[in-house]
């Protein structure tokens, strides 16, 4: 029978869940690395034991954790992010130019064939690879050169690169989002991007359709499909037929199109999930109503997934990364919250159940299917 | 023999037990403590100072003698307790740190800043 392994960043360490392929019973090995933020935790598809982590903190700064184990033991690894040549500025918050300064991972990608090849996005906002295991980063400036950088600002989390796509059909093209720049992509392995918003609009920028400047949360790709991506956005709901080219809004019926996270059914490509809350100023349900939105239908369409989640009096949040899914058949669905729950529903949503209620505020939740 | 006392985070990354004891060749000032530290426990570059720069990180303090010498100069010698292993060099974690500036743009673009 399969594994469920869930990797889980928090506030204060990480949590490996395990539970066999009926996803009833589970086995929660934590913290690790107590104390220290946890932003992301995440497996290598070309081999699962091999796993990454960002742990951080305030005062220490970064640390990159590897286990070849699946988790059971880690050792820290190489934690030098230094940008490439002249960095030059971005915009603060008010507006005026502030010079580019490291402070974290939020999210670590491996590559899809290399345990040794791994992504890693970083605020302010920037991406690098390890081609060793992580040992050592280099930074691709091709991004950050792009030309538009002294444009982009930092979104209230900070100027975050979060999202970190590879296609699974091309091995030269990457999909990254920052907030507060947009989405952008690459055809040539990192050397060139190009940003991919036409047909976001966003009002608190000063042009609302500018070519970058847009609060992109979190965007999701399905391997069988990789041209089509799906987009949590500051506000709205975003569906790309044509590899980010041009973008629809698919909110469609959803009560509210805030939100973080946005994820893909395992083997329907055109069943996506999104968490709605209230507004960018009240990050919690709307109505203290824990609701994850199914739609079957590539979007537009939408059903109030609510079955064993909390229907009163509920104010925590699901961020944007702390959404996956698994494998399995019957595909099952997690994520992450605010108030330390984590739930699975092992039915693709339409039944939810907590696998642990009480955890340090989540972060990141990652899934993975094990023979 | 100098005593370099830890914050818990570093120490339980480091994997010392408590109290870290260190041979330091030469003259002893917190660039060659914190040389001979970082070679015994590589896991500690860049969580103390900026490994290239070699700038203390800015949540973190130095403690000797009673005395902050956050702000010494990295080659200025350190207390004669501290060189002869009378007194341990403390590396503290600032009680106000790890605190995070967070913005929320507000309607009509004003903006307010709140420690998280």
């Amino acid at each position: 029978m399969n594994t469920v392994r869930v990797l889980v960043g928090t506030r204060k360490g990480a949590f490996v869940l395990t539970s066999d392929g009926k996803r009833e019973r589970w086995d929660i090995n934590g913290p690790h690395f107590g104390g220290w933020e946890i932003y992301h935790v995440k497996g290598s598809p070309a081999d699962p034991d091999r796993l990454y982590c960002s742990q951080s903190s305030g005062w220490a700064g970064q640390v990159i954790q590897r286990s070849n184990d699946g988790g059971k033991t880690w050792a820290p690894v190489g934690n030098q992010f230094a940008y490439d040549g002249v960095t030059g500025t971005h915009q603060w918050y008010d507006g005026t130019p502030h010079p580019w300064e490291f402070k974290r991972v939020w999210h670590l990608e491996p590559s899809l064939t290399d345990p040794d090849t791994v992504y890693a996005g970083v605020e302010d906002a920037a991406l690098f690879r390890s081609t060793d295991g992580g040992q050592n980063w280099q930074e691709l400036p091709g991004l950050r050169d792009h030309g538009s950088g002294p444009h982009w600002q930092p979104g209230a989390g900070g100027m975050c690169l979060h999202t970190i796509i590879l296609d699974p059909d091309n091995p030269q093209r990457i999909y990254i989002a920052i907030s507060a720049a947009g989405a952008f992509r690459t055809d040539d392995a990192g050397q060139t991007w190009q940003p991919i918003n036409h047909g976001l609009y966003s009002k608190y920028i000063p042009n609302p359709t500018a070519e970058v400047g847009h609060c992109v949360h979190h965007v999701a790709m399905h391997p069988s499909r990789p041209g089509v991506l799906f987009m949590q956005k500051h506000w709205d709901v975003m569906r790309s037929g044509d590899a980010g080219e041009s973008w629809q809004k698919i909110s469609g019926n959803l009560p509210v199109d805030f939100g973080f996270p946005i994820d893909i059914h395992a083997h329907e490509p055109d069943t996506i999930y999104v968490v709605p809350i209230k507004s960018d100023a009240e990050h919690y349900p709307p109505e203290g109503k824990l609701r994850v939105y199914r739609s079957r239908t590539g979007g537009n369409e939408w059903e109030p997934l609510t079955q064993g989640l909390p229907q009163s009096d509920c104010y925590v949040n699901v961020l944007r990364d702390a959404m996956s899914v698994d494998s399995l058949d019957a595909c099952g669905v997690y994520f992450g919250t605010t108030g330390g729950q984590v739930y699975c529903s092992a039915d693709a949503g339409d039944h939810w159940d907590p696998i642990v209620r009480d955890l340090p505020a989540v972060l990141s939740v990652e899934v993975q299917t094990l023979p | 023999m100098i005593r370099v006392a830890l914050p818990a985070h570093l120490r339980i990354l480091a994997g010392a037990g408590g109290e870290v004891q260190l041979d330091v060749a030469g003259e002893i000032t917190q660039r060659t403590v914190l040389d001979a530290l970082e070679a015994r426990y590589p896991a500690l570059r860049g969580t103390i100072r900026d490994q290239v720069t070699k700038q203390r990180r800015p949540f973190v303090r130095f403690f000797a003698c009673e005395q902050d010498l956050s702000h010494e100069l990295l080659d200025a010698p350190l207390p004669a307790a501290v060189a002869s292993g009378a007194e341990p060099f403390l590396i503290i974690g600032a009680i106000a740190g790890g605190c995070r500036l967070r913005y929320t743009v507000q309607p009509g673009n004003s903006m307010s800043a709140t420690g998280a």
